[in-house]
């Protein structure tokens, strides 16, 4: 929803610039989700729920702990298992809270036709506010982690807001605030790639080599970041994007060929004026109906009388 | 005309012709205005003709769907005229004596010129991209079918094929007012024999010689 209290720096389908003078003392902020210490408990899910006064429809069990087994419009956090049998032939149970990734260079936003109906605060933030969208799934065509649902209800595509209405009044994202073993951590961008870090050297004095920050510079880095034991190797959190970025059909339909496509239409229709204006109308002369009336005549005089008529029927 | 009147007409377009040719036209304007909509944002201004962003994507497919049934039936009567002749590609060469107005260097024209004949190709082109592409990005009905890269291309081909349609009705729409009588043909359904004689001469043969079975060719 829309909040007097973050600055805006980026506006779906606006072509000048936000204003941009005031700046974020602190930076951009970020949400950590620690993989590795993830118990999959799903009080985020449940403080998501609450927070943001989401109810979701009851859904069946399809077998798995993912519950419920997709993102949806009143879901916009959940928790996804993977079984994953290491070389050592040992099984590992990698969760991963799935949501937003609140991107620098947001594909959604990006694939937006309507004004404002998504926006990017200064402090990294990218959020949908409904009531300028028009449900058209652009943002579905334009995110490279598959997160935008529209509803079936208002036809309005809902995500994560990474908790703005909280976060502008200082207080952390309702996720942060539930989770009981801190896999969850807010903070600014630089703290928690400070923190991040730490992680990565304590799994790294554990073993986990390939321990690492997801922080993917395909869209700008990200204002989610995931702390893996397997960073190497992404798609194992039940397929997180190993190198996301816009698509490259995304950034042609959406980027420079949009101008040139409305010059070229411009040009088009000047063109047929500047033919009107230097060539002009191509005009029937006397002595074309004269030609023509000869040729009548003759067909005329060579049919029996009465057959003939002045209006022509076409075959 | 009326029968007392001196000067003879010649129908071009039949009544219905001219229905479905204006309904095609009417839901042209409305598909592609709430299209551009979603297309720049300097044009999202032109949803106020549609009651909104909603309800311009809302309208837009069905404008779209109803345009292209019209069309449909449209292109049944006029296929055949428009398939394109030796003599066309002779027309295209000389493209230069065609913007010129220099028509009496050109070969004898048909029903349709090579020019329309194109122009019947890049509608039906387009059309059918347009239809393809746009069922896939329909999220309200059928998006939810389609993997995510054929979505995205889906919409990159919608767009192109949106842009190559506008561009060509714009030069259709140009033509009709360069050749003076099109627009009177097509509103009207008649056009005067020397219209027929210089700009499609071998449509007025034909059609003086069907008049008058017993009569050979001039």
């Amino acid at each position: 929803m829309a909040l007097q209290s973050l600055d805006i720096v980026r506006r779906s389908a606006t072509t000048t610039p936000e204003p941009g003078v005031r700046q974020p003392a602190v930076g951009p902020v970020a949400k950590l989700i620690d993989t590795t210490k993830c118990i999959g408990c799903k009080a985020c899910q449940v403080a998501c729920m609450e927070w943001n006064d989401l109810r979701d429809e009851i859904g069946t069990n399809v077998g798995v702990y993912d519950n419920p087994p997709d993102l949806t419009d009143a879901s916009w956090t959940v928790m996804r298992f993977a079984e994953y049998e290491n070389p050592k032939g040992d099984l590992e149970w990698l969760i991963r809270k799935d949501g937003c990734m609140h991107c620098a260079d947001p594909g959604c936003l990006k694939a937006c036709p309507a004004p404002g109906a998504i926006v990017q605060y200064s402090n990294g933030i990218v959020d949908f506010h409904e009531e300028n969208c028009i449900g058209c799934g652009y943002c579905i065509a334009g995110c490279p982690f598959d997160i935008p649902r529209i509803s079936k209800r208002d036809k309005k595509a809902y995500k994560c807001t990474l908790c703005s209405d909280r976060v502008a009044v200082g207080l952390e994202p309702a996720c942060i605030k539930a989770c009981p073993t801190g896999a969850l951590v807010f903070g600014t961008k630089e703290d928690m790639q400070q923190h991040a870090a730490e992680r990565v050297a304590d799994l790294k004095s554990r073993g986990f080599e390939q321990a690492g920050l997801y922080d993917p510079p395909g869209v700008g880095g990200t204002h989610v970041m995931y702390v893996l034991h397997h960073a190497d190797q992404p798609q194992l959190y039940a397929g997180l994007a190993p190198d996301p970025h816009i698509s490259a059909l995304v950034g042609l339909w959406k980027g420079a060929s949009k101008p040139w496509a409305l010059a070229l239409m411009g040009l088009t229709a000047l063109a047929g004026f500047f033919h009107f204006v230097r060539i002009g109308r191509n005009r029937i002369e006397d002595r074309d109906e004269a030609a023509a009336q000869q040729a009548l005549e003759a067909a005329r005089r060579s049919a029996p009388p009465g057959s003939g008529g002045t209006r022509e029927k076409r075959p | 005309m009326s029968p007392s009147d001196a000067r003879p007409t010649v129908v071009r377009y039949t009544a219905g012709e001219r229905t479905t040719h204006w309904l095609i036209a009417l839901a042209f304007v409305l598909a592609a205005l709430s299209g551009l909509v979603l297309f720049h944002p300097a044009l999202f201004w032109l949803s106020v003709f549609f009651g909104g962003g909603p309800w311009t994507r809302i309208l837009h497919p069905f404008i779209g769907l109803f345009m292209l049934i019209v069309f449909l039936s449209f292109a049944a009567t006029v296929w055949d005229d428009n398939r394109m002749q030796p003599a066309d590609w002779q027309w295209l060469r000389r493209w230069r004596d065609v913007v010129n107005n220099r028509e009496e260097q050109l070969p004898e024209v048909g029903r349709y010129n090579a020019g329309q004949k194109l122009l019947f190709l890049v509608i039906v082109a387009c059309l059918a991209g347009l239809l393809l592409s746009g069922l896939v990005i329909w999220r309200a009905y059928f998006s939810s079918y389609f993997a995510i890269g054929l979505i995205r291309f889906a919409s990159l081909l919608h767009a192109v094929c949106a842009f190559v349609l506008i561009c060509a009705i714009l030069v259709h729409i140009y033509a009709a007012v360069w050749v003076k009588g099109s627009i009177h043909a097509m509103l009207g359904g008649t056009v005067t024999p020397g219209w027929a004689w210089k700009h499609h001469r071998a449509w007025f043969r034909q059609i003086t010689h069907a008049a008058h079975p017993r009569t050979g060719p001039d």
